[in-house]
């Protein structure tokens, strides 16, 4: 992957790069942008070589803004600039301490996990929002660069507080999601990952080398389901989209979900399993659950359905009796 | 609409399959392990290589083929990784440039020397940052010593700027982009207090 030698190539990179840096902090960012930008940095490894630099450069001279309650006109007239600069020399230690204090907060590391049937919202440093579900854990890096948290396992709703010069990423399963100012959740399970779109957009892309690749930009309303070897996009009603994220009130919503469907659902949040004879797993259901209410859920498909339920090791087993 | 894979694609420079390793941690390991040695690495690429203008573009390659291997593996420990490449990107270049052979590389013992040269503190005392900033600032030609200031300090969009300043955007984005390069060669590229500006 050299690239090839060519002088004037690693000017016009810089350039570009700086022109990225800038266009980025601009009020004036759109998602669009920020697609071309990956589309960019993808096409060259000079090309975030430079951008990075800069873009590190410049955010440590961000740390001027640090003087900017002393003289805040200064700037605009260049004969005092100098005079100015030696003004500020004089406070700048004790502003320093307190800018070192709150960079070293702004890198950091933090582990949340959540217990079977437990749910747990919280805020990252960013104004990120997190709600976790039902035994999830996740790990999340912010540094003063980029924001990035890994769903080791589990389901995790995003609201993500944009920040077009620190993009967001949710590592899960082998794939990054990467947010364009968006609301979404994610869940990874044994049958893959499924990641829901509420609002904004966002990128989907495969990054372990061990799977087939694949990129998808979602837009709201869309599900994602990425397995193994085959991601599939479809549309959702908002209706729809509502209930796939009632967990977030700790409510489970089935529309046509067959019995084996709901029970796996609860299954995730209670230790006492709900087991579905074979001969009855087809059969659908419509309502809504508290997601630790097993036992109305029970009895509710019991008298539906004129079944039978017997508690056995621990487990609940709904099947219909032979007559 | 062209999708963007698409273009990445053809665009197809970095090979998808070896880059296990995501781009914010490639990124996050760069600018934390990587662009703090850079002032070791220009002194050593202006002691080894006598084309002064090159030395950019050697850095830019050096940067491209680190984080290149970053993809695959984040390298540890970095330093010695670094001059490394670095070591190898100078040597391709001077079997290219047969022409100017061996008078670019001053002396090819130095290489291995050089590649020792103590870098500075990896990790900048925060109560010295603020006085680099000060000096690499006052080191930038008057337009674009302003134009930073008031990007930086009061935070004016171009506009806000051109306005202030009576010029026209693109010539506030073009003092803006090359104050900012040279104040991240000068953070980054020159040691604290010394060292000619590049």
């Amino acid at each position: 992957m050299t690239a090839e030698r060519n002088v004037t190539s690693a000017e016009t990179i810089g350039d570009q790069a700086a022109e990225w840096v800038l266009k980025q902090e601009a009020k004036t960012w759109t998602a669009q942008d920020q697609v071309e930008l990956s589309v960019w940095l993808s096409q060259s490894d000079r090309h975030p070589a430079a951008y990075w630099r800069l873009k590190a450069g410049w955010s440590r001279a961000q740390r001027l803004a640090a003087l900017a309650p002393m003289r805040p006109e200064c700037a605009a007239k260049t004969k005092s600039t100098r005079r100015f600069l030696h003004l500020a020399a004089v406070a700048s230690i004790a502003a320093l301490a307190i800018g070192a204090i709150a960079y070293n907060s702004l890198s950091q590391t933090r582990q949340f996990a959540t217990a079977m049937g437990q749910r747990a919202s919280l805020m990252l440093s960013d104004g990120t929002q997190i709600e976790l579900n039902t035994n999830s854990a996740i790990v999340a890096k912010i540094t003063p660069w980029h924001r990035i948290v890994e769903l080791e396992h589990g389901e995790a709703f995003f609201n993500v507080h944009h920040d077009a010069a620190r993009p967001f990423a949710v590592l899960a399963d082998g794939h990054r999601i990467t947010d364009l100012g968006t609301q979404f959740s994610v869940r990874e399970s044994a049958d893959g990952l499924k990641v829901t779109l509420v609002e904004g957009r966002a990128r989907l892309e495969t990054v372990d080398p061990a799977l087939q690749h694949h990129v998808t930009d979602l837009v709201p309303g869309d599900v994602a389901a990425v397995t193994a070897n085959a991601m599939s996009v479809r549309k959702i009603p908002a209706n729809a989209l509502s209930d796939r994220l009632a967990w977030r009130s700790g409510k489970l919503v089935f529309d046509h979900a067959t019995l084996a469907e709901a029970a796996a659902e609860f299954n995730r949040y209670n230790a006492t399993k709900i087991v579905i004879a074979p001969e009855i797993a087809n059969l659908q259901i419509n309502g809504t659950f508290g997601a630790g209410s097993v036992g109305p859920f029970t009895r509710t498909v019991q008298f539906a359905f004129s079944l039978s339920a017997e508690l056995r090791d621990h487990q609940i087993v709904i099947f219909r009796k032979k007559s | 609409m062209t999708k963007p894979q698409d273009i990445h694609r053809h665009g197809g420079q970095p090979e998808d399959a070896a880059r296990m390793v995501p781009a914010p941690e490639v990124e996050f390991w760069f600018v934390q392990e990587v662009l703090p040695l850079e002032a070791a690495l220009m002194r050593y690429l202006r002691s080894s290589y006598r084309n002064p203008e090159e030395v950019a573009d050697l850095r830019q390659d050096i940067y491209a083929q680190l984080i290149s291997a970053a993809h695959k593996q984040i390298p540890s420990p970095t330093k010695p990784f670094v001059f490394a490449v670095a070591h190898n990107v100078l040597i391709d270049r001077v079997r290219r440039d047969r022409v100017v052979a061996m008078d670019t590389i001053s002396d090819m013992e130095k290489l291995g020397l050089a590649a020792d040269v103590a870098a500075p503190d990896r990790v900048v005392i925060a109560r010295d940052e603020l006085r680099r900033l000060r000096e690499a600032i006052e080191r930038l030609p008057a337009r674009a010593r302003e134009t930073v200031l008031m990007a930086r300090i009061q935070g004016l969009s171009q506009r806000e700027i051109a306005t202030r300043l009576n010029l026209d955007e693109t010539t506030v984005s073009r003092h803006l982009k090359k104050g900012m390069q040279l104040l991240t060669d000068i953070l980054y590229g020159t040691s604290p207090g010394g060292d000619e500006v590049p």
